[in-house]
C-alpha cells in the first residue's frame, strides 16, 4: 500500500504532507505519494533534513489507500487529521 | 474577585517577553523542537492533531464580565472565533498560531489572565464549587483558599517538576458540586462541634486509566494550617512517586502502594517540621485574602419565587427551563442560574465570540459583572435577582444558552475526542451530538430526570466518563471506533466508579444503547422521584446487562 508523509507546520501546526518537489502541501492530493518500502524511507528521510526541522514537526509515514474519493489515510486518526474534524466548527 | 497586583502585572510582562524570546529562537531555528516544546508547555500551549492548542487557566471558574470579553476577542482575533470550556473550568483554543502567540499573551494579561501551569507536571488550576459564595447550603467559600493555594502553587520552585500533574480542588459545602474526590488532593470545608470552619483532607483521587476514588488523610485541619499540610503532601510525593513510568506517577499509584495509614505517617512526619513556619497562614492573611470575595450588594428583596412559578404556568418553555437550570440562593430574592452550553447545536462546552459578548453584557446588567465556568462545562450566574429571572431567561434563549437540560441526560461532559486530540482514540463529539438530539424532547428528558452522562475519546478520561451516571469511554478496535459503557458513576459527595457493562458498542449502536438503558431504568424504578443512580444501584447491573446484551 502506498505511503505518505504527513506532519504539523512549526508557524501555525496546520497539518500538510511533503510533495514530490520537497515542499510541504496543504492538501493530501498535492502529496507525493510512495508505492514502495524503499521510496518511503527516502521520503521520510527527506522530511527529516535539517532544513525541515523548523519548518515542521514530527513527520510521519501514514498508509494511504487510493480510492475513487481521494486518497484516504487507512488509519481513522490520520483520515481526521488530513481531512479536519468531522464536527462543524461552531464559530 | 482576585485582582493583580503591580507585582503580577511586571511579572506578567516579563513572561510574555521571554516567550516571544523563545518562540523567535525556535522559529529561526536556534532551538530545536525537542528543546522547545517544554517551553511552550510551560505556557499552555500544546500540539494537536490539526493546529495548536491553547488552555488559558480560569482561576476556580471565576471570570469577569471584561475578562469574558477579552477571551471573546481572542478568539476572534486568534482564533476561529470560538472556544472550549473544560472540566476543569478552563478554556482552550483549538486553532492557535504559534507566530501569533507573544501578542496573544499579550493580550490575555491585560485580562489578568494566562496559560501557565495549565501543562505540564506541575500543580494545575485549583477547581471548585461554581456556586461559591452563593448557594444556600455552603459553610464558608472556597474561593479564599483556592486563591490562598493559587498564590503558594503558582512558579513554586519545588513543585515545578513533579513526577507527574497534580490537581487540588475545593469546596465549601457539603453538596459536592467539585467532584474533591476524584482530585490529588480535595479539600472539603465543614463545621466541627465547636461550629469552627476546617476541612477534611482527601488525597490520591483520580481519572485517567487508573480511576480511584481520593481517601481521607486527615479528618481535620485548621485553615490556618491548609498550606503546610499541602506542602508536606507535596514533598512526600515529589520525593517517592514514580519517575520511571508515567503510567504509574501520579500520588494516588503511591498512596495505594504505600497505603494510607503509612502515607499519613509520612506526611505527618513532613509537617512536624514545616508547620510552623512561614506557611502558617494567620487570621488576618485570610481576611485579606477574604476581602477580594466579599459579597456584591445584594438589595433587600422580598421572596419572588411565587411570581416565577405563575410565570411558569404561562409558559411551559420557562417552567422546564427554571426548575433544571436554576439554584436556591441564600439571599432572599435572589437565584442561581446556569447558562447550558449543551445545546444541541454546539460541541458541549463550546461557545462562540458572539454568545461570550452577549453573556458578558448580561453579567453585567444581571449579575454583578461576573460568572463562573463549571466542571460539568457550563456557566453560572451566582447572583440574580429574582425578579429579573424571567427577563433573563429570554435573552439566555435568544443566545441559544437556555437549553432546559442542566443535570440531565444531554448536559453531557464531552472532551473534544478524535476530532481535535492527538492522544484521542475516538471521536466524543460526534456522539454527544447524536444522543443530545435523540434526547431533544423536553417531556422525555426531563422524564428520565437527574442524570450525568460522561464521554471521554480515550482511557485519560478528559471527559469524566468513569464518574458519570451513565460514562462511555471510546475505544479502537481495529481501525474502528467503539463505546464501551460504564454505569453507577458519581462525581458527588457519594463519589464511586461506573461499573462496566460489557463489550462495547459500535458507533451507529451507540445512541440506541443509550436509550436501552435509560427505558430499563425507566422500567426498573420505582417511582419517578428515585433517580437513575439510585434505581442502579437498588437493582444492579443485571436488568441493564440484559437489555444491552439480551438474556444470554
Amino acid at each position: 500500500m502506498p505511503h505518505m508523509v504527513i506532519a504539523n507546520t512549526l508557524r501555525d501546526g496546520r497539518v500538510v504532507f511533503l510533495s514530490h518537489d520537497g515542499s510541504w502541501a496543504a492538501a493530501i492530493a498535492d502529496g507525493e505519494l510512495a508505492q514502495d518500502e524503499t521510496a518511503a524511507s527516502r521520503l521520510l528521510a527527506n522530511s527529516k533534513s535539517s532544513a525541515n526541522s523548523n519548518v515542521v514537526i514530527d513527520p510521519q509515514l501514514i498508509e494511504v489507500n487510493e480510492t475513487d474519493h481521494g486518497r484516504q489515510p487507512t488509519a481513522y486518526r490520520e483520515y481526521i487529521r488530513a481531512y479536519g474534524p468531522s464536527v462543524r466548527n461552531p464559530g | 474577585m482576585y485582582r493583580y497586583d503591580e507585582f503580577d502585572h511586571t511579572f506578567m510582562a516579563e513572561r510574555v517577553a521571554q516567550f516571544a524570546r523563545q518562540v523567535a529562537r525556535r522559529m529561526s531555528g536556534e532551538m530545536t523542537e525537542e528543546q522547545f516544546r517544554p517551553l511552550r508547555l510551560m505556557n499552555g500551549l500544546y500540539l494537536q492533531l490539526h493546529a495548536y492548542m491553547l488552555r488559558v487557566n480560569v482561576p476556580y471558574g471565576s471570570l469577569s464580565s471584561s475578562q469574558l470579553r477579552g477571551l471573546a476577542e481572542i478568539a476572534r482575533k486568534y482564533d476561529r472565533n470560538y472556544g472550549h470550556f473544560t472540566t476543569r473550568q478552563n478554556i482552550q483554543y483549538n486553532w492557535i498560531k504559534l507566530d501569533e502567540m507573544p501578542a496573544l499573551l499579550g493580550d490575555l494579561a491585560k485580562i489578568e489572565m494566562h496559560g501557565i501551569q495549565s501543562s505540564g507536571n506541575c500543580i494545575r488550576n485549583t477547581t471548585s464549587d461554581q456556586y461559591a459564595g452563593a448557594s444556600a447550603d455552603e459553610i464558608e467559600d472556597p474561593r479564599v483558599y483556592c486563591e490562598i493555594i493559587r498564590q503558594w502553587s503558582t512558579l513554586h520552585p519545588e513543585f515545578s517538576y513533579l513526577p507527574r500533574k497534580f490537581k487540588i480542588a475545593v469546596t465549601g459545602a457539603p453538596k459536592d458540586r467539585a467532584a474533591v474526590a476524584l482530585h490529588d488532593i480535595g479539600l472539603r470545608l465543614y463545621h466541627n462541634a465547636e461550629g469552627k470552619a476546617g476541612f477534611e483532607v482527601l488525597v490520591g483521587g483520580g481519572q485517567g486509566r487508573t480511576p480511584v476514588i481520593a481517601k481521607t488523610i486527615r479528618k481535620w485541619l485548621e485553615p490556618e494550617d491548609m498550606l503546610s499540610y499541602l506542602e508536606a503532601i507535596l514533598r512526600v510525593y515529589n520525593l517517592w512517586g514514580r519517575r520511571d513510568n508515567k503510567y504509574k506517577a501520579r500520588i494516588k499509584i503511591l498512596v495505594n502502594a504505600t497505603g494510607i495509614d503509612e502515607f499519613r505517617n509520612q506526611v505527618d512526619a513532613e509537617w512536624d517540621k514545616i508547620k510552623d513556619t512561614k506557611l502558617q497562614l494567620d487570621a488576618q492573611e485570610i481576611e485579606r485574602i477574604r476581602a477580594y470575595f466579599a459579597s456584591p450588594a445584594y438589595e433587600t428583596l422580598p421572596d419572588y419565587s411565587a411570581e416565577l412559578i405563575a410565570h411558569g404556568e404561562q409558559n411551559t418553555a420557562f417552567k422546564e427551563w427554571l426548575k433544571s437550570n436554576t439554584a436556591a440562593h441564600k439571599i432572599t430574592g435572589y437565584l442561581i442560574v446556569n447558562l447550558s452550553l449543551k445545546s444541541p447545536k454546539q460541541p458541549p462546552g463550546d461557545i462562540t465570540s458572539e454568545q461570550m459578548l452577549a453573556t458578558a453584557d448580561l453579567a453585567d446588567h444581571y449579575n454583578f459583572g461576573e460568572l463562573r465556568v463549571n466542571h460539568r462545562q457550563n456557566l453560572t450566574f451566582t447572583d440574580v435577582r429574582q425578579i429579573d429571572v424571567y427577563e433573563l431567561w429570554q435573552k439566555l434563549a435568544a443566545l441559544d444558552l437556555a437549553t432546559p437540560n442542566i443535570g440531565k441526560v444531554s448536559d453531557i461532559i464531552a472532551c473534544p475526542g478524535l476530532d481535535y486530540c492527538a492522544l484521542a482514540n475516538a471521536r466524543s463529539i460526534p456522539i454527544a451530538e447524536r444522543i443530545q438530539q435523540r434526547f431533544e424532547d423536553i417531556d422525555r428528558l426531563h422524564d428520565v430526570g437527574e442524570l450525568s452522562l460522561n464521554i471521554s475519546g480515550c482511557m485519560n478520561a478528559c471527559g469524566h466518563h468513569h464518574v458519570g451516571n451513565i460514562g462511555i469511554l471510546g475505544v479502537e478496535k481495529k481501525g474502528q471506533e467503539y463505546y464501551q459503557f460504564t454505569l453507577g458513576g458519581s462525581s458527588t459527595e457519594d463519589a464511586a466508579l461506573g461499573d462496566r457493562t460489557g463489550p462495547g458498542f459500535s458507533t451507529d449502536e451507540v445512541v440506541n444503547a443509550v436509550d436501552r438503558i435509560l427505558n430499563t431504568y425507566i422500567e426498573q424504578r420505582d417511582d419517578i422521584e428515585e433517580t437513575f443512580l439510585e434505581t442502579y444501584r437498588r437493582v444492579g447491573m443485571a436488568p441493564f446487562k440484559e437489555a444491552l446484551y439480551g438474556a444470554n
